[in-house]
């Protein structure tokens, strides 16, 4: 039970803990060992090694190692975008969440996704244009370089390390259930292969398994919901009737005065407007801070490839929602209905193996058979890998860019100890991770990738845009709203009824704060923060980094100064 | 090369920049509109998501309002994209050769 509630935790990370604990009920199952899927997940492996050691020689440069040297086409960096995206949180949490409560995994869905439109309109060529490596490059580029870089160093590294212990636990649950292996050898598998592809191959290596990764899990997931869609003669209307009468949510979980069928609407998961809207706040504008998706706009040449990048991965990840969607249902009418897949068939749809974010797993084999089943296993597996060397990568370049290049060496690092840095960074925070995945095996980590999207809607966002559009900010006035959005979205994390409750085992009803999530509040005091204490600001310093502005300006409109892509 | 002065005194980059800043601002006010109208809804009107399309139907006005949005978000993106591809890489390209 205990192990169940935290696979789910790890998977549905930014859903309210509450909610879920209650959902679950299956019992622990110790699976037999998946050959199909191990045989699956070895030819990944290899193949993405094979392409680790044609991109090692390659990688020679520091734009090589952090950029891929400029040199991905805007369409396999939207591919590799929405692979970043389509974590198993993403597939495996969202498809079981609907399976569960059918609406409310939409609500996530549509959260995740109007983020991009944003970063097309707003943010992607600026970035283009103004940086090189980090996002730091953009934050920083006319302030004072130390405070900032280490501002933003700072965000990224606890943005990165919230998102990469719910990764790592999430792999170690997952693999236990599919593959029948301890959790302990699935963390230091997940830790070992990480540490290969970032040292040796670095961004080229990791955009190239990230690629893969995508088409694999968007095929496979097209192929299930389009068997879902057959069994249904393609009406989605005969297949929501069909899941309403077998959903036992169906009559019990809908609003007072509503229509009985509960999972056709918005259920228990938000329950007051202002959670409403801060979860909105922060899976929205999320996205458009988080440092392993904000690197990727420097893998290709120009503002126009990074414009077009971010077009597709909107496309790849709409598309992508929908079928989770698709696929919630089948499993809702395929899976629950059959007692192979459950453990106690008079219990019903709650008791399905595994908990509920097997959905999709089980849905694999209902409409595919076994083989399929460990296709869509390994797919599962090989998307942690991914998601957790795309961390790693914008992990380490935090710490050997922006903090040991340019704080300690004052941008005077020779480039080959600054790949150095990268690579000892890469390694250590592989060893850390793997650390972490050990120490938090039982804990509920629910509330870190919902911590880690808030963090970075509440201090790299505010940061990063106003830095490319307020004319006025200054160095002091970056640093202190900076730190007071990363500081009260991490207190208001921990005094919400997720952390307060749920994890720490305070009385329910105690928590100091009521809202589950703190963007609302955490965004304000950052906005508010950096324009005032801008604004208060009359110092020498203060007065440069305005003059810097108009510089800046014609620069991030037009790309002229921009880093170009390196010659291959 | 030119100063940034001397391209900020462009008149094609006056153009640029407040073409550009206008479709993008409205473009994300829309998302934003769109998007927060959706969440609202789920906040106030779950009665509404709920509401079947009519007698005997099982899809709910939740269900459409959600695809809408997915979809949505989708088409302000290409809108944008096709508007920055026809015109302002083109003026883009003309302020980048006139400050040569």
């Amino acid at each position: 039970m205990k192990k169940l509630s935290t696979l789910s935790a790890a998977l549905l990370t930014a859903a309210p803990t509450a909610a879920m604990a209650d959902a679950i009920s299956g019992a622990v199952q110790k699976q037999a060992t998946n050959w199909p899927a191990i045989l699956m997940f070895l030819a990944f492996v290899l193949l993405t090694l094979g392409i680790t050691y044609w991109a090692a020689r390659q990688t020679k440069s520091a734009a090589q190692f952090y950029t891929a040297g400029g040199g991905i086409t805007g369409f396999q960096n939207g591919l590799a975008i929405a692979g970043d995206y389509m974590s198993a949180a993403s597939f495996l949490g969202i498809s079981g969440l609907v399976y569960l409560s059918g609406y409310d995994g939409l609500i996530y869905s549509v959260g995740w996704l109007v983020g991009w439109p944003i970063v097309t309109f707003l943010i992607a060529e600026p970035l283009r244009n103004l940086g090189k490596f980090t996002f730091a490059d953009v934050a920083s580029f006319r302030f004072s370089q130390t405070p900032i870089r280490v501002l933003a160093a700072a965000g990224t590294l606890v943005t990165v390390a919230f998102y990469l212990i719910a990764q790592m636990v999430g792999a170690g649950k997952l693999i236990q259930l599919l593959f029948g292996m301890p959790y302990l050898y699935a963390v230091f598998i997940v830790g070992a292969l990480m540490i290969i592809y970032v040292t040796f191959g670095g961004m080229v290596a990791t955009t190239w398994v990230q690629i893969i990764k995508a088409v694999l899990l968007l095929g496979g997931a097209s192929f299930m919901a389009l068997m879902v869609l057959v069994a249904f003669g393609f009406s989605p209307e005969a297949l929501f009737t069909k899941a309403v009468q077998v959903h036992p949510k169906a009559a019990a979980n809908g609003v007072a005065g509503a229509n009985p069928a509960g999972i056709m609407g918005p259920g228990s998961l938000i329950s007051d407007p202002i959670s409403a809207i801060s979860l909105g706040l922060a899976l929205m504008f999320g996205t458009a801070g988080l440092p392993h998706i904000l690197m990727r706009f420097f893998t290709v040449a120009d503002a126009k490839e990074a414009r077009k990048s971010v077009f597709y991965a909107t496309g790849f990840i709409g598309y992508f929602y929908i079928l989770t969607f698709i696929i919630g249902f089948g499993a809702i009418t395929l899976v629950s209905t059959n007692p192979e897949f459950l453990t106690d068939p008079a219990k019903g749809l709650a008791a399905i193996k595994g908990g509920s974010n097997m959905a999709a797993i089980h849905l694999a084999n209902a409409v595919g058979g076994n083989v399929f089943l460990g296709f869509i296993s390994a797919v599962a597996f090989a998307t942690i890998l991914a998601v957790v060397s795309g961390l790693t990568l914008a992990g380490a370049s935090a710490i050997s860019h922006d903090l040991y290049a340019t704080v300690v060496k004052g941008g005077k690092a020779n480039e080959q100890d600054e790949i150095r840095i990268s690579k000892i960074s890469t390694v250590v925070l592989g060893v850390i991770a793997v650390i972490l995945g050990i120490i938090f095996e039982n804990q509920n980590v629910a509330f870190m990738v919902g911590l880690a999207f808030s963090i970075a809607a509440s201090c790299n966002f505010p940061v990063l845009i106003m830095s490319i559009f307020f004319r006025g900010m200054t160095t002091r006035g970056a640093v202190i709203g900076g730190f007071l959005g990363l500081a009260s979205a991490l207190i208001g994390v921990v005094l919400s009824p997720a952390v307060w409750v749920d994890v720490l085992g305070n009385a329910k009803g105690s928590a100091p704060i009521p809202w589950s999530n703190p963007a609302l509040i955490s965004m304000a005091l950052a906005f508010g923060g950096i324009w005032l204490f801008s604004k208060l600001d009359s110092s020498a310093r203060g007065a440069e980094d305005k003059a810097g502005f108009d510089p800046q300006y014609v620069r991030s409109q037009t790309g002229i100064g921009a880093s170009g892509a390196s010659a291959h | 090369m030119a100063s940034y002065e001397t391209i900020m005194n462009n008149p094609k980059f006056k153009a640029l920049v407040s073409e550009r800043s206008s479709i993008a601002w409205a473009l994300s006010i829309a998302m934003l509109v769109i998007y927060f109208g959706f969440i609202l809804l789920v906040a106030y009107a779950k009665g509404f998501l709920a509401t079947p399309l009519g007698a005997g139907v099982t899809t709910t006005y939740g269900i459409l309002i959600g695809l809408f949005v997915i979809i949505s978000a989708f088409i302000l993106t290409g809108i944008y994209v096709r508007k920055a591809n026809a015109r302002f890489d083109d003026l883009t390209r003309q302020i980048v050769e006139e400050s040569k």
